[in-house]
């Protein structure tokens, strides 16, 4: 019985891969490159977002420091894909350090490299700040990212320090994006599933219980970390190349605390949620541009006032935690059950009266 | 270097940590009560500057009492924040309270870009905070022994308040125990404005001071003292008074030691800041006078 449902369950969840890819086909054909921008800003917000919520929601470790692995990818990725021509351009103040001088690699190596490059500084800052809890892990995760900031705006014969990379090739498009969100979801979503996401969730529940269960605390939150990191430096090589330019200050804690939003209202500790949360924030910043436009009201011309959108943004999502305590799905996920349980109310009751 | 010299970075060290350590027992006292990272903290200190720059360029109201106005106008806006975004989040989980707060801080940020504009703005100093005094070589800035002396006054009436009146018996009663202390009949949502008003009315006094040292404002100008007095109210040991100040007065030393002893490394540091705060934190993972 449980086997059936589970392949009826693998069927849909291809089809829905399948609508996926069909709608990527249509959407790169028709639609126009604005909305195809927004649409490779929500996959990637989907990639931060899902591999924060390991580290914060499902780990209950209390992360600040996205934005710092998501430069690191960012930075790294840039290094090797960038043609050296490129590389001569940017670098006129002081040249590239030797073997990124040289190095043009293709753009999927170069996202291998910058994952496991942010993956490694994830576990690096991990392992040591494992006696550190809540707001204190907080703030040293924070002054991690901040010390890659602030390395990065220093190191010049390898970052190019505070004037960034600019020019950078486009490589990143639907398929890299959605393909790689995809993954990303799938991998997290085995990942707290299976054994290793309960010992990630007792952590989370009671760190002292956990432990005295048996569960390895650093192993398993330097897992988290890892595992968050590589997808955050993943996330940080499809940015840099989708915006063409990137330089350290771009991946402030302002970034940080935009992912994080995109977490608590999904709800912490739910895939779906972030799915949907990450989505309606990506697309609901670029509506909210209308608010800063000039636009006419009863003949009265008003010029657009800048900053209005993060405002409005701000009540909105302020009004919004005020209304959904617990962020807009909770710990709940999705399923095709509870989905058809919903479409269909009356066989669920049939099925009750066999 | 030379001794004078020493001695000039001392002056500037000494009052920059001042100011710190009045944002970050802001901080602490917030934490203590509610558990909660006030993220908005910073931003409430900008807004003070923006109070007493509009209070003198507009109102044209001499220094002394434009001053003390946005002091009292920023504790109403501490205890505002208090009201709209955290009171009615006080029986949820403890994370919306969090993303209540980081919205409030994008929300201070852009309604001062929208309304007060996002251009850096020349704040007004009086006559008195300009003159220099030259002690055999060594120049100190009236602001820099001004700032010690308001700081140390503040800090003060802070203590008697807290130790010495009932108030601050109810804080401390629920900085230890929320609930219990609500079951003794204390007042929780008026201790907590207080704190509010007590903390933002710090955070005023430091952001005046802190104007008369940098005169320019700007919307984002809260976020990195922010930061830093909140890293210097972690590394005291979060939710003590004592361990904010002692943390603030070591990052504003830290900050201004470190570019005059080691000016090759001057852009790194904030980086030397939290490199301290982590060195702290993993020696002493509750901070320098934190609770076990």
């Amino acid at each position: 019985m449980i086997s059936k449902k589970m392949k009826n369950n693998n069927k849909l969840n291809c089809i829905v891969i399948l609508l996926v890819i069909i709608f990527i086909i249509i959407a790169e054909r028709n639609f126009d490159a604005y909305v195809i921008r927004i649409l490779n800003l929500c996959a990637i917000y989907i990639i931060l977002g899902v591999s924060l919520n390991l580290i914060n929601g499902f780990t209950g470790q209390f992360s600040l420091g996205h934005a710092g692995f998501m430069s690191i990818g960012a930075y790294a990725s840039a290094l090797l894909y960038m043609s050296p021509q490129i590389k001569e351009v940017n670098y006129f103040i002081t040249p590239l350090i030797m073997p990124f001088r040289v190095i043009e690699t293709s753009f999927f190596v170069s996202l291998i490299f910058a994952g496991l490059v942010a993956a490694l500084m994830g576990f690096l800052i991990g392992a040591p700040c494992l006696r550190l809890k809540g707001d204190y892990l907080a703030i040293v995760t924070f002054g991690f990212a901040e010390i890659i900031r602030v390395v990065f705006n220093n190191l010049q014969s390898v970052t190019n320090g505070p004037i960034g990379l600019k020019g950078l090739p486009i490589y990143t498009n639907l398929w890299w994006t959605w393909g790689i969100a995809v993954l990303t979801v799938l991998v997290v979503k085995n990942l707290v599933n299976s054994s290793y996401g309960r010992a990630l969730k007792s952590i989370r529940e009671n760190e002292s219980a956990a432990e005295a269960m048996g569960v390895n605390l650093f192993f398993h939150k330097s897992l988290a970390f890892t595992v968050g990191a590589f997808f955050a430096g993943l996330g940080g090589a499809l940015l840099g190349s989708l915006v063409m330019t990137i330089d350290p200050n771009t991946f402030s804690f302002l970034l940080t605390f935009q992912l994080i939003v995109i977490v608590i209202v999904g709800g912490l500790g739910s895939i779906t949620g972030t799915i949907i949360s990450a989505t309606i924030i990506a697309v609901s910043m670029e509506l909210l541009r209308a608010v800063e436009a000039p636009m006419n009201i009863f003949g009265l011309h008003l010029t657009g006032i800048p900053g209005m959108r993060m405002l409005v943004f701000a009540i909105l999502l302020m009004t919004f935690v005020l209304l959904f305590k617990q962020g807009l799905m909770g710990k709940k996920e999705w399923s095709w059950e509870g989905f058809f349980k919903i479409l269909f109310p009356k066989q669920r009751d049939i099925k009750e009266g066999d | 270097m030379t001794f004078n010299a020493f001695l000039q970075n001392l002056s500037n060290g000494i009052s920059l940590g001042f100011l710190f350590a009045l944002i970050a027992i802001g901080y602490s006292m917030v934490y203590g009560i509610l558990n909660l990272i006030n993220f908005a903290h910073g931003d409430i200190f900008m807004m003070a500057t923006f109070f007493a720059y509009y209070a003198i360029a507009f109102f044209s109201l001499p220094w002394g009492i434009a001053f003390s106005l946005a002091i009292i106008l920023t504790a109403v806006l501490g205890v505002l924040v208090d009201r709209f975004a955290y009171r009615p989040l006080r029986n949820s989980p403890r994370i919306s309270c969090l993303c209540s707060a980081i919205g409030m801080s994008f929300l201070l940020q852009n309604f001062a870009i929208v309304v007060f504009g996002g251009r850096p703005k020349a704040f007004f100093r009086p006559e008195v905070f300009t003159k220099v005094f030259t002690v055999s070589g060594v120049r100190i800035h009236i602001v820099s022994i001004v700032t010690p002396i308001i700081a140390i006054l503040a800090l003060l009436v802070l203590t008697y308040i807290i130790y010495r009146t009932k108030v601050g018996l109810a804080m401390r009663a629920i900085s230890r125990d929320f609930d219990t202390a609500n079951l003794m009949g204390i007042n929780i949502n008026k201790t907590i404005a207080f704190t509010f008003a007590i903390g933002s009315g710090l955070a005023a006094t430091a952001a005046i001071l802190w104007a008369l040292r940098y005169p320019q404002i700007y919307p984002y100008m809260g976020i990195f003292p922010g930061w830093r007095a909140f890293a210097a109210a972690i590394m005291g040991g979060i939710g003590s008074i004592r361990g904010a100040t002692l943390g603030g007065f070591l990052v504003g030393l830290l900050t201004i030691m470190i570019v005059a002893f080691l000016p090759a490394l001057a852009g790194y540091k904030d980086a030397f800041i939290f490199i301290g705060v982590i060195i702290v934190l993993l020696w002493k993972p509750k901070g320098l006078f934190g609770e076990d």
